[in-house]
C-alpha cells in the first residue's frame, strides 16, 4: 500500500538497526518516546524485539487517555447521567476507570453515552437531536484541540445551543517539563511526538536541547519512522550534540500549522493548573474554554462534583509515566491490573504503555529472560 | 542476578502466573452486562465461564466447539461413523442490510458454518423472528426472499420456525435465530483442542470485509470504499478438504467476532499449543488495510463471515492448500503459520517488520453488534 509499505521494509529496518548498534557501541542509552502513538507502534511492530539490548526506551505520557486522572471521569459520569443528555467521546475513553466504575458501565446503567469519532460527529449529532443536550467529551493534545475549537466557532456562528464541549485538553510541553524537572530521572534523549508537532511546530522543544542538553527528534509513526528517529538521537549522543531535529519532514512544518494554533487560541485558554493522572498537578498545562464561549462550556452549564479522586494506592502509573519504573514492575501489573479489569489508565488504551506491554511485550520479556539465561519460569 | 535480571524473571513469572490462572479460571466481576460481552472476546469467554457453562456443564457442551457433536441412539448406523452435529446462533446486526448481503443471509450461512467447521454435512435448519412493532412486511419478506435463496444455494431447507412480536423500542426492529443439525460422516474428531506442534495454519483468504463493511455501512465516517461482506457459506470448502487429506485436519474454525487473532487464541488455549504467524502471509484486502490504518484498527481482529482457518497436518499442508484454493471462495488461500508446542496457550506473530510480538485476543469492542 502506497504511503504505508515503504516505511515498513524489513531489510531498511535491518541496516538502520545495524547502524544504530555500530554508533551505540554497546553504551547503554534511555531514550523516552513521548507520545502514545509511538508507543502503539513500537509494540505493533515489535520494534523493541528488533533493537539493539542496550537501547532502553521508556514510555512516556504521550496517550490523552491515560493521563486523565480519576476525578474528571466521574465528573464525565454525572453529566452523562443527567436525563435528556447524550454524553459523547472517543472510544478508548469508554473504558477508564473513575471511582465509580467506567463510561461504558454507567452507560449499560441506561446512560445515553455514544462514542464518535470526532467532534464534528457529536455536533451532527445535536443538530438532528435538538430535543437533547449534546455533550463532547473532549481530550487530547494539540493533536485534537484544533478540531474541538474549529467545532466551538461552528457552533457559534451557527448559535446551536444544545451542544457543549467538556474541555479536557492538555498540552505537551509541560508534561515533559514535570519529567525533566523530576529528580529520579535518567533520560538520555526523547523522540518527539509527530502530529502535535504538526500544530505546534519544532520552537516549544528548544528548552529541552538548550538547557537539558537532551537531543530531542520529532518522529513519525510508521516503524521506519522510529527506528530512524533513535537512529538520529544515538547519533547526536555519540556526536554529543543536542539538538531539536525534525525526522517527520513529511508532515512537520518547523513553524507548526498557524491556523491550528490561531482556532485554539479563538476559543481555549490557559487552565491555571490540571491533575495529571500519576504526576500530579501541572500548572499551565491544559486548556479550557476562553469566556466567550462559556454557553458551550459543559463546565459552566452543568454541576459536577468536581471531587479529586485519589489515584489506586497500588497503582503506580506515575512512575511508569516519568519512565521511572517499567511497566511490568508495578506491583499490581498482570495480577489485579489487566486490560479487563484495568486499574490505572496505562492499562485502558492501546496507546498506554502498560496495556502495550501486557499485549505484544511479553514475548520480548521471554527473550530477554533467554538473553540472560534465567531459568524458565515454573510451569 | 542483578535488579534488572530479577525484574525481568519477575515480571515473567507474573504473566506466566495469569496466563496458568486465565486458562482454568474465568473472572467474571462484571455486576451488569455491557457491550464488550457481546464482543466474542476476553469479556464473552468471561460470561461464558462464569454463569454460562457453570450452569449447563455437561461433556458435550464443554468441548465449546462450534457445533456439539454426538451419538444418536437408535440412528441406523449410530456410532463413530454416524454422528450429529447440532448448533445455535443468535442475529443482531445493525443495519439489516449491508453490502454484500443482509441479515437473513446471514443467520443462513452462520449456522451452516458452524456445523460445517466440526467437518458436519449440514441438513436442516431452523429460523425463528423477533420482530419489533412496525417493523415493514416489506423488509421481511426481502429478508426471507435471501434465507431462501441462500439455503437452496447451500443445499440445505428451513425445517420449523417461529415468530414473536414485542412491543415498539423493546428490540431493534428485527433478530433472528437459527439453529441446524448436521451429520458427521467421519469417525474423528475435528475441534479446537485438536491442534498439535508441527500443524501448518491456512487461512482461506483475506480477513477484515466483513467487520469493515459493516462499519461502513453504519457509521458516517466520511470514507469512501468499496468493499462487501464476505458472508458465505464454508462447508462445500470444508467437504473437499476433508475428501482430500482426511484425518489430517485437526481443527477448523470460521474467524468471526474478534477476528482471526481471537479464534487461534481460542484455539492456542483449547489445544494447549503456541501458535506462530508470518503477518505478511496474512491476506488483507488493500481496501481493508486502508480502513484499519485510518481508524488505527488491526485487521487481524475484525470481524469476518465467510473464512476458514484450518489447523493441519505439515505434511498435508500443501495439498490442503491446492484443494482450498481450487474452491471459488478460497483462491487467495495461504498457509500463515504453523503450531509450535511452547510456549502454551499463546499466538505469536512475527511482524512486517522482522520483530516479533504476541498476538492477544481482542478486548473490550471496537463495534458492537456485527453479527
Amino acid at each position: 500500500m502506497k504511503y504505508v509499505d515503504e516505511y515498513r521494509s524489513e531489510e531498511i529496518a535491518q541496516r538502520l538497526v545495524e547502524e544504530i548498534d555500530r554508533l551505540a557501541k554497546s553504551m547503554p542509552f534511555k531514550i523516552m518516546e513521548v507520545c502514545g502513538g509511538h508507543t502503539h507502534t513500537i509494540f505493533k511492530h515489535g520494534i523493541e524485539d528488533l533493537l539493539p539490548r542496550n537501547i532502553d526506551l521508556v514510555h512516556g505520557p504521550g496517550c490523552p487517555v491515560c493521563v486523565i486522572p480519576m476525578g474528571r471521569v466521574d465528573d464525565a459520569i454525572a453529566i452523562a447521567r443527567l436525563p435528556g443528555v447524550i454524553f459523547t467521546t472517543f472510544g478508548d475513553m469508554m473504558r477508564v476507570p473513575g471511582s465509580q466504575g467506567s463510561l461504558l458501565d454507567a452507560k449499560a446503567e441506561g446512560a445515553d453515552i455514544r462514542f464518535v469519532y470526532s467532534p464534528l460527529d457529536a455536533f451532527k449529532l445535536a443538530k438532528t437531536n435538538p430535543d437533547n443536550q449534546v455533550i463532547f467529551y473532549a481530550i487530547g493534545f494539540e493533536t485534537t484541540a484544533p478540531s474541538t475549537a474549529l467545532t466551538l466557532l461552528r457552533a457559534k456562528a451557527e448559535n446551536v445551543r444544545n451542544f457543549s464541549v467538556f474541555c479536557n485538553h492538555v498540552t505537551i510541553i509541560p508534561a515533559i517539563k514535570a519529567i525533566l524537572d523530576s529528580p529520579d530521572l535518567r533520560l538520555d534523549g526523547f523522540l518527539g511526538p509527530g502530529h502535535v508537532s504538526t500544530v505546534i511546530g519544532l520552537r516549544p522543544y528548544t528548552f529541552i536541547a538548550r538547557q537539558h542538553r537532551k537531543p530531542v527528534v520529532i518522529s513519525g509513526f510508521e516503524p521506519l519512522d522510529i527506528i530512524q528517529s533513535v537512529y538520529m538521537v544515538v547519533k547526536q549522543l555519540t556526536e554529543e550534540r543536542a539538538e531539536v531535529e525534525n525526522q517527520y519532514t513529511r508532515v512537520v512544518r518547523p513553524e507548526g500549522s498557524p491556523k491550528g494554533l490561531e482556532v485554539m487560541a479563538q476559543t481555549m485558554k490557559l487552565r491555571p493548573t490540571f491533575e495529571w493522572r500519576g504526576l500530579g498537578f501541572i500548572s499551565h498545562s491544559s486548556l479550557m474554554l476562553r469566556p466567550e464561549f462559556a454557553d458551550w462550556d459543559a463546565e459552566l452549564r452543568y454541576e459536577v462534583p468536581g471531587v479529586r479522586v485519589a489515584d489506586p494506592k497500588a497503582c503506580q502509573c506515575g512512575e511508569v509515566l516519568k519512565g521511572v519504573i517499567k511497566p511490568w514492575e508495578c506491583k499490581v501489573f498482570g495480577t489485579a491490573c489487566t486490560p479487563e479489569t484495568p486499574i490505572g489508565t496505562c492499562m485502558v488504551s492501546p496507546e498506554g504503555a502498560c496495556a502495550a506491554y501486557f499485549n505484544y511485550g511479553r514475548f520480548s520479556l521471554a527473550k530477554e529472560r533467554d538473553k540472560l539465561n534465567l531459568m524458565p519460569v515454573s510451569k | 542476578m542483578t535488579k534488572y535480571e530479577a525484574g525481568i524473571a519477575g515480571a515473567l513469572d507474573k504473566i506466566e502466573r495469569v496466563r496458568q490462572v486465565r486458562r482454568h479460571k474465568y473472572y467474571l466481576r462484571d455486576e451488569h452486562i455491557t457491550l464488550s460481552h457481546g464482543s466474542g472476546g476476553k469479556a464473552t469467554q468471561n460470561l461464558i465461564e462464569g454463569v454460562l457453562r457453570s450452569g449447563f456443564s455437561n461433556p458435550v457442551l464443554d468441548q465449546l466447539d462450534d457445533s456439539a457433536v454426538f451419538v444418536v441412539d437408535g440412528f441406523p448406523e449410530a456410532g463413530p461413523q454416524q454422528r450429529v452435529a447440532f448448533t445455535t446462533d443468535t442475529y443482531v446486526v445493525s443495519p439489516l442490510f449491508f453490502p454484500g448481503g443482509d441479515i437473513g443471509k446471514l443467520a443462513v450461512h452462520g449456522t451452516i458454518n458452524d456445523l460445517a467447521m466440526v467437518g458436519a454435512e449440514p441438513l436442516h435448519l431452523s429460523a425463528a423472528f423477533i420482530l419489533e412493532e412496525g417493523f415493514p412486511i416489506d423488509d421481511l419478506r426481502k429478508i426471507v426472499e435471501s434465507m431462501a435463496e441462500a439455503t437452496s444455494t447451500a443445499g440445505v431447507t428451513i425445517v420449523t420456525g417461529d415468530t414473536k412480536v414485542v412491543e415498539r423500542g423493546k428490540a431493534d426492529k428485527l433478530f433472528i435465530n437459527t439453529a441446524g443439525v448436521g451429520v458427521v460422516r467421519h469417525p474423528w474428531m475435528i475441534s479446537q483442542m485438536q491442534a498439535q506442534a508441527g500443524d501448518k495454519v491456512l487461512l482461506s483468504g483475506p480477513v477484515g470485509d466483513h467487520g469493515i463493511a459493516i462499519m461502513m455501512a453504519r457509521e458516517a465516517l466520511d470514507i469512501e470504499v468499496d468493499i462487501e461482506s464476505d458472508t458465505a457459506p464454508l462447508h462445500a470448502m470444508v467437504a473437499s478438504l476433508l475428501q482430500a487429506v482426511g484425518e489430517a485436519v485437526h481443527c477448523l474454525k470460521d474467524p468471526t467476532r474478534g477476528g482471526i487473532a481471537t479464534t487461534l487464541n481460542e484455539i492456542a488455549v483449547a489445544s494447549e499449543v503456541a501458535i506462530a504467524l508470518d503477518e505478511r502471509a496474512i491476506p488483507v484486502r488493500m481496501e481493508v488495510r486502508g480502513v484499519c490504518e485510518i481508524l488505527g484498527l488491526d485487521p487481524l481482529t475484525i470481524a469476518n463471515e465467510g473464512k476458514l482457518l484450518a489447523i493441519v497436518a505439515p505434511e498435508t499442508a500443501g495439498a490442503a492448500l491446492e484443494t482450498i484454493r481450487s474452491h471459488p471462495l478460497g483462491r487467495e488461500a495461504a498457509i500463515v503459520g504453523e503450531v509450535c508446542a511452547e510456549p502454551a496457550a499463546m499466538v505469536f506473530l512475527r511482524t512486517d517488520i522482522g520483530g516479533t510480538r504476541v498476538l492477544d485476543m481482542l478486548v473490550g469492542d471496537p463495534l458492537p453488534r456485527i453479527c
